[in-house]
């Protein structure tokens, strides 16, 4: 079984078709939608878990690249500013997925990017600000 | 007071220090050295235990004098990049407080408030080397005409830049947890409803006033570690009180003793002092303290020799209680269960965050057992101990 979180953005084109709902039907592949927005320039942005067998999970991403969907990794868009982290804590308390996580016993904190769903509950919770998510700022423009 | 078996002075061990043979180790080590050798032992070979805590400390500031102006002003309202300072003292003498938000900060208007700027983040850009602008008014005088002012500053032109923190350190803190069933954004971080995460702070054995808990050795002198630079405790911290619960090994079970600190900021770092925005609460200064504490005798060795295990804090409700001004205790939990990331109460596991970071504790206590080791840090002598106050 394989499993990642990506996402994806669709033109304005084919931001009003049904697509997701056929890598379901053509693909096998099961699908958790951890967020979905339509911007002012109504292109679609979507971060999605995706989960199958490895050959149908191939196919299935091909089939949306083919249709025009951009398919990036999350882990690109989502960066813990090291430098700023001084490992308190306080985003543990508000990460849902439990990507942000204290390895024990050190103390320190974690940031595990594949668990990551993109909520950006962590980019306000944060004291040091540490806590970067680049990939709608420039859709909103 | 019960004869000590073990008997050093300040004098004694700077003379270690001086020549090298000073044996110093931090909280975290004394624990074991304690439990294997028992404090007599202890005391005789272990001259001095590090602390360390690194977190969000809202009383903190910084007086600056920012160097009188041709035609000279008398400073009335003054802004660091448009976060107010306070200006009620000399000409050109401020106080910028870490908790202070900028001029127009929207504040808690959209709940909960990001806080994005205040204060502590001017004290952090003002350490870092930045520039930050300085808008000064006033009325005028027959000796200050100018009515004025508008310039850049830097922590390193400035005449006189002095970090002076009212309270500091606090010995223990409370456990929070949340029984509405709404989220709420409080100063102990994020709780979710239902009691779904309890929120501590304090760096529990690393943590300088659990290893002098009743104050017998640190008072107005005491060196310490203080923003990366050599501080000074001077004075009991707002709100010190020695006159709280306690378990049999002296250590309390609710907030106690608290730090009045302070030193030269020009010589301080950015990484031991933080700006910090807490959700829905307001903005702070994250600092680094380090108290040193001397082993006179074998009490201090056995003091120093607290672990998580020994030290307990209460468990408070922040959702109903507390903002009614009933902080009353659900519990008592020890920073060793804290620490494990589960505690449970009345039969439900909650998670637990941290707010203090360990690691930068456990650094800060490293840090200072080796300036102490290779003779950069002496020993204070308190002129006045804060058991006293």
């Amino acid at each position: 079984m394989y499993s990642k979180v990506l996402l994806l953005r669709f033109p304005r084109e084919i931001v009003n078709e049904a697509i997701v709902v056929n890598l379901v039907k053509r693909f096998d592949l099961t699908f958790n939608i951890l967020k979905a927005t339509i911007y002012p320039r109504k292109e679609g942005l979507m971060v999605m878990e995706l989960t199958g067998n490895r050959k149908n999970y191939k196919s299935g991403v091909r089939y949306l690249k083919d249709l025009g969907v951009k398919v990036e990794s999350i882990s690109q868009d989502i960066k813990r500013n090291e430098e700023a982290c001084f490992h308190c804590g306080a985003c543990t308390a508000v990460c849902p997925t439990g990507a942000l996580y204290i390895e024990r016993p050190e103390m320190t904190v974690a940031f595990d990017k594949e668990r990551c769903s993109a909520c950006e509950l962590c980019v306000i919770a944060c004291p040091a600000k540490a806590m970067e998510v680049n990939f709608d700022r420039g859709l909103l423009e | 007071m019960a004869k000590h078996k073990v008997k050093k002075t300040i004098d004694e061990i700077n003379r270690k220090i001086k020549e090298g043979k000073v044996v110093v180790v931090t909280a975290e080590e004394m624990v074991g050295i304690v439990k294997e050798n028992g404090p007599e032992k202890a005391a005789k070979e272990i001259d001095v235990v590090t602390t360390g805590t690194f977190s969000p400390m809202c009383s903190s500031g910084a007086f600056i004098n920012f160097g009188h102006s041709k035609p000279p002003i008398k400073a009335s309202q003054v802004t660091l990049n448009d976060v107010p300072a306070y200006a009620g003292l000399a000409a050109v003498d401020i106080y910028i407080g870490a908790t202070e938000p900028t001029i127009d900060d929207p504040l808690n208007k959209v709940h909960p408030g990001q806080f994005k700027y205040g204060g502590g983040h001017v004290i952090h850009d003002l350490v870092s080397g930045k520039k930050v602008r300085l808008i000064g008014k006033a009325y005028t005088t027959d000796c200050y005409p100018k009515r004025e002012i508008k310039k850049q500053i830097r922590l390193a032109d400035l005449p006189y830049a002095v970090l002076v923190n009212p309270r500091n350190a606090y010995q223990n803190y409370n456990c929070a947890i949340n029984l509405k069933d709404k989220t709420i954004y409080t100063y102990m971080g994020v709780l979710r409803p239902m009691a779904d995460n309890a929120n501590y702070a304090t760096a529990g054995q690393l943590s300088p006033l659990f290893n002098d808990p009743c104050c017998l050795t640190i008072g107005l002198g005491t060196r310490i570690f203080l923003g990366g630079a050599q501080g000074y405790i001077i004075w009991a911290g707002t709100q010190h009180n020695l006159s709280v619960a306690r378990r049999k090994n002296g250590v309390p079970v609710e907030p106690g003793a608290t730090l009045m600190v302070m030193g030269d900021l020009k010589e301080m770092n950015p990484r031991w002092l933080v700006g910090v925005s807490i959700l829905g609460y307001g903005c702070s200064l994250a600092v680094g303290i380090g108290v040193p504490i001397p082993i006179l005798n074998e009490d201090m060795a056995r003091y120093t020799g607290v672990s998580d295990e020994d030290i307990f804090t209460q468990i408070i409700d922040y959702g109903k209680g507390y903002p009614k001004g009933n902080a009353e205790s659900l519990g008592e939990v020890s920073y060793a269960e804290l620490k494990s990331g589960t505690i449970k109460l009345n039969g439900q596991i909650i998670q637990t965050v941290p707010l203090s970071s360990y690691v930068r504790a456990q650094e800060i206590a490293g840090i200072l057992k080796e300036w102490i080791q290779t003779g950069h840090f002496y020993l204070g002598h308190p002129q006045h101990l804060l058991k006293d106050i």
